[in-house]
């Protein structure tokens, strides 16, 4: 190979790599200063929410939802699993203002199974998406409370009609006082005694 | 000694002399006990004994759950009946797991810890006058019924400098320490001495509202001998015998928000718990009595008793002839932070410092109606709050926003409410707001927890799937290498043909 060919090449080379250098200097400085910023709130959001995709919110799950809450499509509470608490932090994530009434809270639920209806097939156990149900083929099922989130899947999937919702009785531990209710207001007495 | 300003608090109707002169008397035993397992703050103690035991009197019935909790002991002997749920002396009226005890009438001792009768210094170590204190179950007698031996444990973990001791007893009616302190003055300074002794600490005030010049002069003079034990006359507004707002009043420090007074030195304790830890560690009894003040204009004759613990707050009310007029509310605990009594077939557990039947015209319970705006609970607060603007987003249903202006450094004293012209329950709102709040944050990590379990559900799912891919792919390749060695012999000639051409 003769040396022209040789300085050709080099040439090539040079160029070739001054022309990515600066490509690359001027990408960098355009990434940086020319970005348009990344909303990874959504996955933020989707940290926040169950992660069971129980589809009860009409999203696919719960990365959708959270796309969702984020785009304003669907309201920081649509996720009933997650109640009250999980609306309040995706609220407070979101900077968007939740009013929360103990009356529009629905009150918390779990699962229970009949035992004199649950014929062990296991079905509800495959659905469920936190493990809280615990049983094996043809022996009795039973929910763990403290596990369940009321996803409600397991009701829909018993093929007996054995599982349902109920509400959590209050203990000492947990009972607080209701909000008050106005009283009405009392009748001005107009004797004239 | 002159005491430091208060901001806020009321000015009350005591009515202390229903019973501010009746000397304490004892409660005949009733025929039966019922003993709560939680009468205290933290977790239900665990029964020791089962249905059918035979128990005496003082013998441990419930020992203390691990972590925050308070053993229960037996008040009289008798023989143990039901271990059941029972209606709790609580406003919810809900039931909790109770030892329910026929008494025998015979009031017999079990074998009791041997007393320290030494005099100071004295002959036991803090730390074993701690474990004493907590064995006999004793808790804050004011009405907080927080587990005694875990404030006095305080100092291991703060820096403590003084022991106050809280005889305000700044709610109307209530008179039980009042009479605890012009009784048994002598038996107060010594529960004083031993728990200043059990705290290390060296500065000791004793404070007293002026309301109550005889409790004053006693406790005067018991301290007489200990002139290192400072007496104080605190003015009469309440709500001076709030923890917070008494250690303002008695040493100029305030409490800072959501800390304890232990973070600037302080530890309170009730006149009524170190009389009971003077009894624990003088003869051994563990905490199976109280006084407790009956009282109200629709009670005959209103008392203070030394109730046994479990005694039904019905036989407390026969024992004191009953009520009359019809009362308009009954109440456990003062009239400003009590609570309604679901029902008088509850028992007077650790925490019952007084039963209240309070006629209608006692009773401030007017129809509600609009805010004026006028202020008067932002200058009755204590705390420094505006009340008015916290029940408003309280209403609205705004916890968050009562939260950000201060819901939480609400102690209830209920002085809003009761200033109010509008009558607006602005002490319910906080005490909603609060639980509500607390039921949030339970959710919250309860949320916390049922998201870890799904993640590792649905990381299980992920593995399982992997492992099925991983063997599918594994059959599959077996199959095609079953197949190809079957396949080979017949190739190979071909193999062979072409390398032969």
């Amino acid at each position: 190979m003769d040396s022209t060919a040789l300085t050709h090449a080099a040439q090539a080379v040079g160029a070739i790599g001054l022309l990515g250098t600066a490509l690359g200097v001027i990408l960098g400085v355009a990434a940086r200063y020319l970005s348009t910023p990344v909303d990874d709130r959504a996955e933020a959001v989707a940290a926040l929410l169950p992660g069971s995709n129980c589809a009860q919110c009409g999203f696919a799950g719960c990365k959708q939802a959270a796309a969702a809450m984020v785009d304003g499509r669907a309201s920081p509470n649509c996720c009933p699993p997650g109640g009250a608490s999980t609306a309040q932090r995706v609220a407070d994530l979101l900077g968007v203002h939740l009013t929360m009434d103990a009356s529009d809270a629905a009150l918390p639920t779990v699962a229970w199974v009949d035992e004199e209806r649950c014929i062990g097939c296991t079905r509800c156990i495959r659905k469920c998406g936190s493990d809280a149900i615990v049983g094996a083929a043809k022996q009795m099922h039973t929910v763990l409370p403290e596990a369940c989130f009321a996803c409600g899947l397991c009701v829909a999937e018993c093929p007996t009609q054995a599982i349902a919702m109920k509400p959590v009785a209050p203990t000492l531990a947990t009972w607080h006082w209701p909000k008050p209710k106005p009283k009405p207001a009392a009748a001005i007495p107009l004797a004239t005694e | 000694m002159w005491s430091f300003r208060v901001r806020g608090g009321v000015k009350l109707q005591y009515h202390k002399e229903l019973s501010s002169e009746k000397a304490v008397v004892a409660m005949p035993l009733p025929r039966r006990l019922y003993l709560p397992l939680q009468q205290h703050i933290g977790a239900p103690a665990i029964p020791v004994v089962a249905v059918g035991d035979t128990v005496l009197k003082g013998q441990l019935i419930a020992k203390a759950a691990p972590g925050l909790s308070a053993p229960v002991h037996a008040s009289s002997s008798g023989t143990v009946v039901a271990i059941e749920e029972y209606v709790a002396p609580h406003p919810s009226g809900l039931r909790q797991k109770t030892i329910i005890i026929a008494t025998d009438g015979q009031d017999r001792w079990a074998d009791l810890p041997t007393p320290v009768i030494d005099d100071f210094p004295l002959g036991v170590s803090p730390s074993e006058l701690n474990s004493r204190v907590a064995g006999a179950g004793i808790v804050g007698m004011g009405g907080a019924a927080f587990p005694s031996a875990v404030k006095l444990d305080l100092k291991s973990r703060y820096q403590l400098d003084m022991l106050l001791i809280n005889g305000a007893e700044c709610e109307p009616y209530l008179t039980c320490d009042d009479r605890l302190m012009r009784e048994e003055a002598a038996a107060v300074i010594d529960g004083v001495r031993i728990l200043a002794y059990a705290l290390e600490v060296q500065s000791v005030v004793f404070a007293i509202e002026r309301n109550k010049p005889q409790a004053l002069a006693a406790i005067r003079d018991a301290a007489r001998v200990e002139p290192w034990i400072k007496v104080m006359a605190l003015p009469t507004r309440f709500p001076m015998g709030s923890e917070r707002h008494l250690v303002l009043a008695c040493t100029g420090r305030e409490t800072p928000s959501r800390k304890l007074t232990a973070d600037i030195g302080v530890v309170v304790h009730n006149v009524a718990t170190a009389r009971a830890v003077a009894r624990t560690i003088r003869s051994g009894e563990p905490l199976i009595s109280r006084v407790v003040t009956v009282s109200g204009r629709g009670i005959r004759e209103p008392a203070n008793i030394n109730v046994p613990l479990g005694t039904l707050v019905e036989d407390l009310l026969v024992f004191c002839g009953g009520l009359h007029p019809v009362p308009h509310k009954l109440i456990g605990g003062g009239p400003m932070m009590g609570a309604p009594m679901p029902s008088v077939q509850v028992p007077v557990v650790k925490g019952t410092s007084g039963v209240l039947a309070l006629t209608a015209d006692e009773v401030n319970d007017g129809a509600e109606s609009p805010c004026i705006r006028c202020g008067s609970c932002v200058s009755a607060c204590p705390c420094g709050l505006v009340p008015l603007e916290m029940a408003q987003l309280v209403r609205r249903g705004d916890l968050q926003g009562a939260h950000t202006i201060g819901l939480q450094d609400c102690v209830s004293c209920g002085s809003c409410s009761f200033i109010c012209p509008s009558h607006i329950p602005l002490s319910h709102y906080f005490n909603f707001a609060k639980g509500q709040l607390g039921a949030l944050d339970r959710d919250s990590r309860r949320q916390d927890r049922i998201r870890s379990l799904i993640q590792a559900r649905n990381e299980r799912a992920a593995r399982e799937a992997e492992t099925k891919k991983a063997a599918a792919a594994a059959r599959k390749a077996a199959k095609a290498a079953a197949a190809a060695s079957t396949a080979a012999p017949a190739a190979t000639p071909a193999s062979q043909l072409e390398e032969s051409t």
